[in-house]
């Protein structure tokens, strides 16, 4: 069984590293985007059974820094 | 007096041999290393935590060397009113240990800056910064040291007069919320601060002596 975190910055702290990609991008060329937010994500394999909300604990805990950022989770079924 | 120092090093540190030569060659210091593994600090009055990349700065700059054992200990020391200094990434585990408010992040213009700047030292009634100079330079060397704090946050340790250094002379390298480089917790006796005094102690090696004033004020206050 497998989960996906995933972490963004909180949207009221600024991301340079989106914005520089959002401007090479119509750097090149892409004139639809209109913002870019860099974030990461954690592929997590967990013990058949595991509930969402020990997940919850975990990303509190050691994932996340709650101060500046925010995170999703999602079961991934692939 | 005498104040006793022990300066942890963490697997990636990189100043710890530094701030061990600068409070060497202090008036009234003796220091020694402390490895993270250890759980016991002795009989220490100041702790450093020095600059580096712990743990590769994994995850998050100071995320992972939080819960390393001697952390713990670190944590009760300064709740028992030890003095606690973290520059740079030892700010940066302060933070992620709960010890100081706020976060760390990249630099605004995403450059890894290392170079001296000036600073402002705007508070000093603390045992930190008692006989540090209104204007300053000291180095900084780093890509993550964004200060980061909501409005809330902000405003409080404004008007507790926790914000101890700013960026001065109109810049603001990293672009940090109001031009912070170093705060202090409510009780005064840890101070977080991304700009590194031990590299500022010997004109000698080209910078300022700046950085010994923060240990001279120590020496007072103790």
């Amino acid at each position: 069984m497998r989960y996906v975190v995933e972490v963004h910055l909180k949207p009221e702290v600024s991301d340079p590293e989106g914005a520089a990609i959002l401007q090479a991008a119509r750097a090149l060329g892409f004139d639809f985007l209109s913002d870019v937010r860099v974030g990461k994500s954690f592929e997590i394999e967990v013990k058949e059974g595991t509930e969402e909300k020990e997940l919850e604990v975990l990303s509190d805990k050691l994932l996340v820094n709650p101060v500046v950022e925010t995170f999703r989770i999602r079961r991934d079924d692939d | 007096m005498t104040i006793e120092a022990g300066v942890i090093v963490f697997p990636g540190s990189n100043c710890d041999r530094d701030c061990v030569r600068a409070l060497k060659g202090m008036e009234g210091y003796r220091v020694r290393e402390i490895w993270h593994r250890e759980t016991e600090l002795g009989g220490l009055d100041l702790v450093v935590l020095p600059g580096g990349f712990s743990y590769g700065d994994y995850l998050r700059p100071g995320a992972i060397a939080r819960f390393s054992p001697i952390v713990r200990e670190v944590t009760r020391f300064a709740e028992r009113g030890g003095y606690v200094l973290g520059i740079c990434n030892g700010f940066q585990i302060l933070l992620e240990a709960g010890l100081l408010p706020g976060a760390l992040i990249r630099n605004a213009g995403l450059r890894f800056i290392c170079e001296p700047v000036p600073l402002e030292c705007t508070n000093t009634n603390t045992p930190f910064t008692k006989k540090v100079p209104r204007n300053l330079t000291l180095p900084i060397a780093h890509g993550q040291g964004r200060y980061f704090i909501d409005e809330t946050g902000r405003s409080k340790l404004e008007a507790e007069g926790r914000i101890v250094l700013r960026y001065a002379g109109g810049t603001n390298p990293n672009g940090s919320t109001n031009r912070i480089a170093g705060i202090v917790n409510e009780k005064g006796n840890v101070l977080g601060m991304m700009p590194h005094p031990e590299r500022a102690c010997e004109i000698l090696i080209g910078s300022s002596e700046d950085g010994r004033s923060f240990f001279e004020s120590l020496l007072q206050a103790a």
